[in-house]
């Protein structure tokens, strides 16, 4: 069995983002093409400045393109209005930040419980589903502490939680384990390895290549282009 | 609809947590319905004091005093300027019911500080010239010995009717009754003593000594004018009547054709209830003003304090977003914060105002003055409609910046 057979989740299609004026540009991204399924996990690896933040952004509907089309699910939601893009960061993404960035002074469970809020969730239900969203990463027993009562991995493991609470189609993770010491994070990278094996699909981004290494696919990316891809587009190379 | 309560709820559990913050923002709400509550409610406490201690001196009581009317401003009289146009005969005229039928009896009052001795004890008081009709038309109550007459009174008789203090201070106990004082080292003889009155306005009754006017007049202060005159009528229905009686009389009297050059003044103790409150009205709404006014800058400091809360809470803000909070969520969940911080404050700004209010009122009352203590029920509905207002006003603009944050430089913020 191929890749192939999987669903195309994410097309895009020669995407430039410009910041600035007129003579003053940034060109964060110029001309990125990239194609990811269904399933796939996927490291994206580049220097800072080298554009894999807006190219994160762009992914996770955080951000427009300038140019170019971003296909999702086979939907072109490249002109998607700011509300249209929050709804479906909402329902498809599932952010984990380097910084873990839950609440301050909030309970884990209320944390976790967040995406399901603006999903218009009933309480009762967004209550049970964050008991089971927390039990799933083995925090049980830790439903109620807040942040500054739970160690680095264990804040990671509620920002999982929560980034899966929704169902979402694509987990997107933004240095996950910078903030880590090398035991969690070794911990936090088997959750991710876990969660690919039981058929979500995983976006990394890093800087380090021994992080990098442990996904199935790196995509390199420097000054806004895709220089490199050990994945399967290099079959199916994406024509501009 | 069910966002809204999703929002309202998200907006308390935000405050739960910023506890000290919220804290803050609303004491200067409470503080400033507090305000005008208590300055609504105490504003009318003192109309009431004074309305019901000027109504105790009687109502069917009207007022004669010397010197013209300024175009409905108050009387000459009470500017400090001495006219002498009032005389004693104008009062033994309005004391006749052939030119005044419904007058019960006319008192007039030459007024002026004077020493009174006994022996060798000496006071500082004062000397009131009054006719023999003072405890008719006074609620003056004779405690020992009797009130001069009429016959006195024309013939001149040195006789004095003593206040209840000047009585226990120069007498320690001993019989004032027939006993020779000298008021301004003129020798009179006690005939009475007056019951206590007390103070009323801050003047205290008891300190004074009573002689004929005309005594008063020719010996004491060498004047052939009256200070003023009082006018008992039957009936408080008959004031206006009685009021255009005594105008006609005066008139005659003092030779004038045209009320535009009258030389005198009629008041009813009524009219000047009127004035009283008007007067006080208007101090009442200029102080409900400045407590308006405090109202709004507690306004600008709740929109400060939430501006400041919005900075610190902007990456939660980013989160939020990132998580697919729309940008009316975002609104909605700071715009309620600030509402709900004005409504509580509000609230407890009006149980303060209304506690104080009735604090006050509790220990003047117990202090003997006679205060009522007024809540305007309207005053409080107001407020609280303002404070809503003042939540809804004030934190737009913070809710609005909150909710056009860019989730990725939030995020990246602090």
């Amino acid at each position: 069995m191929t890749h192939h057979d999987k669903k195309i989740l994410i097309e895009l299609k020669d995407v430039h983002k410009i910041y600035g004026v007129d003579g003053a540009q940034t060109h964060a991204l110029s001309g990125a093409c990239l194609q990811i399924r269904e399933g796939e996990f996927l490291a994206i690896i580049g220097h800072s400045g080298s554009g894999k933040s807006t190219l994160m952004n762009v992914i996770g509907f955080l951000d427009t393109v300038s140019r170019g089309e971003y296909f999702f699910k086979g939907q072109n939601v490249t002109t998607y209005s700011e509300d249209e893009l929050a709804g479906i960061r909402n329902k498809e993404i599932g952010f984990v930040f380097q910084s873990f960035n839950l609440l301050p002074r909030t309970s884990a469970v209320d944390n976790v419980r967040v995406p399901l809020i603006y999903a218009g969730v009933p309480d009762k239900e967004q209550l049970e589903r964050s008991i089971e969203a927390l039990k799933a990463v083995g925090l049980e027993h830790r439903l109620q502490h807040v942040p500054n009562q739970l160690s680095g991995g264990q804040q990671q493991r509620v920002a999982i939680a929560r980034a899966l609470i929704n169902n979402p189609s694509i987990i997107l993770a933004d240095e996950p384990t910078g903030n880590l010491d090398s035991k969690s994070g070794v911990e936090i990278m088997n959750i991710f390895k876990k969660l690919n094996d039981e058929g979500h699909t995983v976006i990394l981004i890093t800087h380090e290549n021994n992080i990098a290494v442990q996904a199935k696919r790196v995509v390199e990316i420097t000054d806004g282009k895709i220089i490199r891809d050990s994945g399967s587009s290099k079959l199916e190379k994406i024509v501009n | 609809m069910y966002d809204f309560l999703q929002s309202l709820k998200v907006a308390i559990r935000g405050l739960l947590i910023h506890k000290g913050r919220a804290f803050l923002t609303s004491l200067g709400i409470t503080i400033g319905i507090a305000s005008v509550v208590m300055v609504v409610s105490i504003g009318s406490g003192a109309q009431s004091l004074i309305t019901n201690q000027v109504t105790s001196l009687g109502s069917n009581l009207i007022s004669v005093l010397p010197g013209g009317r300024f175009e409905d401003g108050p009387p000459v009289a009470m500017m400090g300027i001495t006219v002498t146009t009032l005389k004693l005969e104008d009062a033994d005229a309005i004391n006749d019911p052939v030119n005044v039928p419904n007058v019960v009896a006319a008192c007039a009052y030459v007024k002026g500080a004077a020493t009174v001795t006994f022996g060798s004890e000496a006071l500082d008081s004062f000397a009131n010239g009054v006719s023999y009709t003072y405890t008719d038309v006074e609620n003056a109550i004779i405690s020992d010995g009797r009130f001069f007459t009429e016959q006195e009174q024309d013939s001149f008789g040195k006789v004095v009717v003593l206040g209840a203090t000047v009585a226990s201070d120069l007498f320690n106990g001993v019989d004032p009754i027939g006993q020779t004082i000298k008021v301004n080292r003129e020798p009179f003889t006690v005939i009475g003593v007056l019951d206590a009155r007390g103070a009323v306005a801050f003047q205290d009754r008891d300190n004074q000594v009573f002689i004929p006017v005309s005594v008063a007049q020719k010996i004491i202060f060498g004047l052939d004018y009256i200070n003023l005159m009082r006018v008992k009528v039957d009936s408080s229905e008959n004031i206006d009547r009685a009021k255009a009686d005594i105008e006609a009389t005066i008139r005659v009297l003092h030779d004038i054709r045209d009320p535009k050059d009258d030389d005198f003044m009629v008041e009813s103790i009524a009219n000047l209830v009127g004035m009283l409150m008007t007067i006080t009205g208007v101090l009442k709404f200029f102080l409900a003003a400045i407590a308006a006014i405090s109202l709004v800058i507690g306004g600008v400091g709740i929109m400060n304090i939430m501006l400041v809360s919005v900075t610190e809470r902007t990456r939660e803000i980013g989160l939020r977003k990132a998580l697919g909070a729309k940008k009316g969520r975002i609104l909605e969940q700071f715009l309620f914060e600030a509402i709900v911080v004005t409504l509580i404050g509000g609230t407890a700004g009006i149980a303060i105002g209304v506690l104080i209010s009735g604090l006050v009122a509790l220990v003047v009352q117990s202090m003997g003055y006679d205060w009522d203590l007024v809540i305007s029920w309207s005053a409080v509905f107001i407020a609280f409609s303002v404070s809503c207002a003042v939540g809804m006003v004030f934190g737009y603009y913070p809710a609005k910046k909150a909710a056009n944050l860019n989730p990725i430089e939030a995020l990246r913020h602090e």
